[in-house]
């Protein structure tokens, strides 16, 4: 009898496209919005991954305990050794140095004496290192207000607002004053190479950005580094895998009363950020679930309008002597093989669309040129396991109960009316 | 760093040689004694500072130049990394030099708040040259012993005035009056700071505190030694020496 249905299915499109087609199309936008709310979940995340938790960190144990205050006499040291042993077990992941530190940006004037000066929050990041993906992390080409990025060793990068305070320009010399690892004081004159503003208020009022190794020498951290920041290659936090690997490292062997061991801890373990991706993961599914119901009610809806458009056929189907609970059957198994096929076409379009939106995403920075917000301009969604099945909800369930709704009505007729019914 | 010189300033008294007579001095007296006896004259010195981190320790060596409560000049002398490294405190202001940099540049504002090369001192403490007896009111607390030497303790509390710290209580040797032990206070009641003298030495004809730790309360750690190596008094110390052309030279 399957063989016989989908035949049918085939053959009249009369019947079977537009059912197929409000299937498919419905499946379509399920998967692809699906997959768009867990990409901008993903942006969300890429963002304080970015700029300070990384996918995974490796710190000292000690430091972690007082990461809030940056203890940076807590750092990791022997960076290199430490990297080297990151790189060789986690391959699939890009690890990055990096050194937050506090401190006075000192402006000299024509003498070489103070002529202003400000706090300074500052970031010590991979900048020179050819292959370095850490300006692309930090999306400094898009923060860039004046100048041009650091190409050399003691070029740095400030915040256009402390720039402007301060009354220093791209090109001029300023002082960094601040403490060494050893806890002395640390001085070291940088070139301002450029201006960045991030729109995030913090940032933009104290933030300087300089190459990590330039840090290490003005902070006497050679081979040291606050932490070791670990980003999985296609930028997207897995918590399942990080959470992998953060055992795996914590699990090796090292002396559980040594407070400079490293330890790995993953985005979500940073203090408020495991609640707010629980708060993010919640909306998401709420707001997933609701178009899913929406999306269901469409289905439903196409399922009995299908049933009901056949309303002649079933009665001449009845009038020549098949049985109701035949033709029942019929409509359920046919309803069920037009759900799979439009539920596997638009599931397969979604994720098509969604890969594609997940690998090369689509750029609209070009409509964003006088926005200084610091947001993503590139739109990407993220393909999950759950992708790949969340059409079969709305897909085959809701078709298959509208029609079965809808096809109790066959039990409803009465033999002596068909006839009646087929005259007019 | 420098405040390893302030053993011979403000914080540290040096004492005249000999005590008073049996009757008991009201706090003002007391704190009028210390005072007088910590602000004295010129001096040179050459102090040690031990700074104990989290990790490990280290010691700073560096010799100042004093004059009076307002101007001092230190370099520090040793580790390499610190050696050249001038601070020039004239009045209320304050100017280091690195010679990494070749910069000379002015200490103020929250800069003031930050630990002296990590040590558990602020260059606020450093900066305090005021007697104390102006700053604050004294009360006769009780008396106790410390370091083997009977002490008055005295409860100071803010005039009203822009200091560092609202309340102390210090601890001044009955017949030295040199100041033994102290313990700094934010307006809260927080401790803030605690000073505990080591060791007081006699050097011509002055009583010296040569020895002491001390330890911000907010830290862990076990706070920072001072030590005075050398101390010369009534030294001639030239007007150039505290000027900002001498930083760079």
């Amino acid at each position: 009898m399957i063989r016989f249905l989908l035949k049918g299915i085939l053959r009249d499109r009369s019947r079977s496209l537009f059912p197929f087609l409000i299937v498919a199309a419905g499946v379509f936008l399920t998967v692809a919005f699906f997959c768009y709310i867990k990409g901008a979940e993903t942006d969300f995340v890429r963002y304080g991954a970015n700029l300070s938790y990384g996918h995974v960190k490796v710190m000292t144990r000690a430091y972690q305990k007082e990461a809030e205050q940056m203890p940076n006499d807590l750092a990791l040291t022997g960076l290199s050794e430490l990297a080297d042993e990151l790189r060789r077990a986690y391959p699939d992941m890009d690890w990055a140095p990096r050194i937050t530190f506090g401190g006075l940006l000192d402006v000299p004037d024509e003498k070489g004496e103070t002529k202003a000066q400000g706090p300074a929050a500052g970031l010590g990041v991979d900048l020179l290192t050819p292959g370095s993906r850490e300006p692309e992390r930090l999306d400094l080409s898009k923060a860039l207000v004046r100048g041009r990025l650091p190409a050399a060793p003691g070029e740095v990068l400030l915040s256009d607002e402390m720039a402007l305070k301060l009354k220093v320009l791209p090109g001029e010399k300023a002082t960094l004053i601040g403490t060494t690892m050893a806890g002395s004081m640390a001085m070291k004159n940088f070139t301002v190479a450029g201006t960045v503003r991030f729109g995030i208020q913090a940032m933009d009022r104290t933030a300087m950005i300089a190459d990590v190794a330039d840090v290490q020498a003005a902070l006497d951290m050679e081979d040291a580094a606050a932490q070791v920041l670990g980003f999985f290659k296609d930028g997207i936090f897995r918590q399942d895998l990080a959470d992998a690997a953060a055992g795996r490292f914590n699990a090796q062997p090292r002396d559980p009363g040594d407070d400079f061991r490293p330890v790995m801890q993953t985005l979500s373990e940073e203090a408020g950020m495991g609640y707010l991706l629980k708060t993010m993961t919640s909306m998401a599914a709420v707001i997933v679930f609701i178009y899913l119901l929406a999306m269901a009610l469409v289905l439903w809806n196409a399922g009995l309008i299908g049933t009901l458009r056949r309303h002649g056929e079933y009665g001449l189907r009845l009038a020549i002597g098949e049985g109701k609970g035949h033709v029942y059957r019929t409509m359920i198994t046919e309803s069920l093989m037009i759900g799979v096929l439009g539920t596997i076409v638009g599931t397969a379009f979604g994720l098509a669309l969604s890969y594609f939106l997940q690998a090369k995403g689509i750029d609209f920075s070009g409509m964003l040129k006088n926005i200084s917000l610091m947001m993503p301009t590139v739109l990407r969604a993220r393909v999950t396991p759950l992708a790949y099945v969340i059409g079969f909800i709305p897909g085959i369930l809701a078709t298959l109960i509208g029609t079965a709704i809808a096809g109790r009505r066959i039990y409803k007729r009465q033999t002596a009316q068909l006839f009646k019914e087929l005259e007019t | 760093m420098i405040k390893a010189t302030f053993l011979g300033c403000a914080w540290l008294s040096i004492a005249a040689s000999g005590g008073l007579g049996q009757a008991v001095p009201s706090a003002q007296e007391i704190l009028e004694r210390a005072d007088r006896n910590a602000m004295s004259g010129n001096r040179i010195a050459v102090s040690e500072m031990t700074i104990h981190g989290r990790r490990d320790s280290r010691s700073i060596t560096a010799k100042s130049w004093i004059q009076g409560d307002d101007k001092a000049f230190t370099e520090y002398l040793a580790p390499a990394r610190e050696k050249g490294i001038k601070m020039l405190k004239l009045g209320e202001q304050l100017w280091t030099y690195s010679p990494d940099t070749d910069r000379t540049i002015s200490i103020s504002g929250h800069m003031l708040r930050q630990s002296v090369m990590g040590s558990d001192l602020s260059y606020e403490d450093m900066m305090e040259d005021h007697s104390l007896v102006d700053l604050y009111r004294s009360e006769v607390a009780g008396e106790e012993t410390v370091l083997e030497r009977p002490c008055w303790i005295l409860l100071l509390t803010s005039k009203g005035g822009d200091v560092a710290y609202d309340s102390r209580k210090v601890w001044v040797d009955k017949e030295r009056y040199v100041l033994l032990k102290e313990e700094r206070y934010a307006k809260s009641g927080k401790l803030l700071k605690m000073l505990e003298v080591k060791s007081v030495i006699r050097i011509q004809g002055r009583w010296v505190q040569n020895s002491m730790v001390v330890k911000d309360a907010l830290k862990s750690g076990q706070g920072t030694e001072f030590k005075i190596r050398t101390i010369e008094f009534d030294a001639s110390i030239p007007d150039t020496v505290f000027s900002k052309a001498s930083l760079r030279k």
